[in-house]
């Protein structure tokens, strides 16, 4: 199955900081049996609303596939992390694959849609 | 008593009678099959200046997709890229 996750971290993280969480949950993901097809660190961005008393937050989307338990075991460590403010894991359709390899890679990359 | 003859109702100037253009749903014409909850400026056409949802009467979305829309936008709330409540928000 493919996989999105998007987490925000507090932004009082410092840069080396959050390379480190975003490893965490990269090494996370492939320990457990998936791979991550896509990294995207959006970094530092403003909130529409305050979350725990914060306005901003430090953006990471991740797109994974994975086994069908990997997401239970990351929800655990998700949410196990004190420097999460909010995460969510959303099931891709193959028309979502087909949109965000579109997005990460051009127009050229159709025939990449299907692995896995 | 006579019974008044029936009378037509005559205007001044001719009655505008001008067609509106039909709606359409936006996401059948241009092909969009999936609609991004990542893409916040793209879903803020869907909302309302308080932030809420827009309704298919408005928007002329077709049932597919208005769902879809309704989905991502709920996401890209849990998330703070939209705001659940706000003023003036374009």
């Amino acid at each position: 199955m493919n996989y999105e996750l998007m987490v925000i971290f507090t932004p009082v993280l410092s840069e080396d900081d959050y390379k480190a969480a975003q490893k965490k949950f990269v090494d996370i993901i492939k320990d457990n049996g998936g791979q991550v097809t896509h990294e995207n660190p959006w970094g530092l961005r403003s909130l529409a609303y305050p979350i725990r008393k914060k306005t901003t937050g430090m953006y990471l989307v991740l797109e994974y596939t994975a086994p069908t338990d990997l997401n239970e075991k990351l929800k655990i460590q998700l949410n196990r992390d004190e420097n999460v403010l909010r995460h969510m894991v959303t099931a891709l359709d193959k028309y979502a694959v087909a949109y965000n390899n579109r997005k990460n890679f051009g127009a050229n990359a159709e025939s990449k849609t299907t692995e896995a | 008593m006579a019974v008044k003859p029936k009378q037509e109702i005559k205007y001044l100037t001719a009655v505008k009678t001008e067609k509106r253009q039909k709606k359409y749903c936006r996401f059948k014409k241009m092909g969009i099959k999936y609609v991004d909850y990542k893409d916040a400026e793209f879903l803020k056409k869907f909302l309302n200046d308080q932030g809420k949802m827009l309704p298919r009467r408005i928007t002329g979305n077709s049932l597919k997709f208005q769902r879809k829309v309704a989905q991502a936008i709920k996401k890209a709330r849990q998330m703070a890229l939209l705001p659940y409540v706000t003023d003036l928000l374009k």
